[in-house]
């Protein structure tokens, strides 16, 4: 590999989708619509709270009628301050998760300053956008973005639909099959001021009700000991929820009646 | 037509090493120097922005100096390499001694075939998961690479800043101590450096992936003085 060296009118900038251009050719999609059984990722979930942002996914990928995968993993940190949940076409959504971390950090590096909260949440809108011609053809990825925005010293959440249209939201966000069901949870249980715990308590509550109504959301499994990840995003950046205090949510929410 | 003199090879390439040499001697000088838990780099640099200290990926830093626009290209390019590698390959196989080489090649072929060397000398340093895989190599204006296993000096002024740094440094110095010597190999016996003159980054094995922390002048000022 030599060194990817331009001259100044041709020079990707601290674009590392530019950049990727410059450097090779991406195969574009073949035309038409192809009845392909492809894996999807289903619920995800973000929620704003006092202290910034939880982010919450569930973990399970289906292809058609079957469950591919019970341990997938759709909420990612998308750097130190930021995380993204996808829902969709698994292999494009995942693809894009990892072009969006390294764009993060392929900017920070480049131009020595990290982006703000919009700058990133713009980068994102640039990528589903140019996802659109295999969201044409079934290969939808529709993420969800959250952060805490270091300038402004709040949490802020964004969602988007598959033409990379970018919408803030002040209280909650989800997206995927089960959404509706997790978001009416949500929506009752919301209240600005959630600390910690609670905001915690009702993702995994949303998460644990869309699975008993949507088939394609799983729900947590106290057996095999999978739970939904979960993820904070505060003044302290973004950090993971550890499996026992979830273990300890679900175990609450189960003793707490399903009909509840 | 007019013919041009004839000017022996020899000539020429003495004559653009010295034009190097002589951009690189108007800058400060930097040092990479390994300690007991990562590699400390520390360049003298009154800027604030301007950096000639940076990181290139998750265990990789890079210094330059000489002039600043040639060695900020060539760091931009680094980081270009090994992010598009990482994202081709995996984060793993990205490492110091492709980029250095990557580097000597480019630096090389400027060196014969353009009018203008790059007057640069730079350092591409990499942490590695045990001390003993830490790796510094030291590139110079023509392309040349040394590879450098206890530390390491770039800039116009090294020959005397090495023989300091030779006096000072011990294997497995701790972060204070490896500072000390290389702030004081820097300044020399006439002058005493502070923070703000100073920027210093290091290559930290507890940093977690991505291992590459500046130090800034509240901590530095804590060090150098205690």
């Amino acid at each position: 590999m030599t060194l990817p060296i331009f001259s100044a009118s041709d020079d990707p900038g601290p674009s590392f989708a530019d950049l990727l251009r410059r450097v090779r050719v991406t195969d574009p999609l073949p035309d038409g619509n192809h009845d392909l059984t492809i894996t999807h990722g289903t619920t995800v979930l973000g929620v704003r709270y006092a202290d910034g942002v939880v982010m919450a996914g569930d973990r399970r990928a289906t292809s058609g009628n079957l469950i591919s995968h019970k341990t997938m993993e759709k909420v990612f940190p998308a750097d130190r301050y930021s995380g993204v949940a996808i829902a969709g076409a698994a292999g494009p959504a995942i693809e894009m998760v990892k072009l969006f971390q390294l764009q993060l950090e392929h900017y920070e590096k480049v131009e020595g300053t990290v982006l703000s909260l919009e700058g990133k949440a713009n980068q994102l809108s640039g990528m589903v956008r140019s996802n659109l011609p295999a969201a044409m053809q079934g290969l939808a990825v529709v993420p969800l973005f959250g952060g805490f925005d270091q300038r402004r010293d709040v949490g802020r959440l964004f969602q988007y639909d598959v033409t990379g249209g970018r919408y803030e939201e002040t209280d909650y966000v989800s997206s995927g099959s089960g959404s509706l069901h997790a978001s009416t949870v949500v929506k009752l249980g919301f209240h600005p001021d959630l600390s910690r715990a609670a905001a915690i308590d009702l993702v995994v509550n949303a998460l644990y009700r869309a699975a008993e109504e949507d088939s394609a959301t799983g729900g947590p499994d106290l057996v095999r000991g999978i739970f939904p990840i979960v993820a904070t995003i505060t003044a302290e950046g973004y950090q993971q929820v550890d499996d026992a205090e979830l273990r300890s949510c679900v175990e609450t929410i189960v003793a707490g009646g399903a009909s509840a | 037509m007019s013919m041009p003199f004839y000017v022996a090879p020899e000539q020429v390439m003495k004559d653009r090493a010295d034009y190097a040499r002589k951009g690189i001697a108007r800058g400060r000088s930097a040092v990479a120097v390994l300690y007991s838990d990562g590699i400390l780099v520390v360049a003298e640099n009154a800027s604030a922005t301007l950096h000639k200290v940076s990181e290139i990926y998750d265990r990789i830093a890079f210094a330059g100096v000489g002039k600043y626009n040639e060695f900020d290209q060539l760091r931009i390019a680094g980081v270009r390499h090994a992010d598009l590698k990482g994202f081709q390959y995996s984060r793993e196989d990205v490492d110091a001694r492709s980029l250095a080489n990557a580097y000597a090649q480019m630096l090389g072929q400027i060196f014969t075939h353009e009018m203008k060397p790059m007057e640069v000398e730079i350092l591409v340093a990499e942490v590695g998961l045990d001390p003993a895989a830490d790796q510094v190599f030291h590139i110079l204006y023509d392309g040349s690479v040394v590879d450098e296993d206890r530390y390491s000096v770039i800039g116009g002024d090294a020959e005397a800043i090495g023989s300091r740094l030779e006096a000072a440094f011990e294997p497995g110095l701790d972060l204070a101590g490896a500072l000390h010597a290389a702030v004081s190999a820097l300044a020399g016996p006439d002058r005493t450096l502070t923070a703000p003159e100073l920027e210093v980054a290091v290559l930290a094995r507890g940093n977690g992936r991505r291992a590459f922390r500046r130090l800034d002048d509240g901590d530095l000022a804590g060090m150098l003085t205690a």
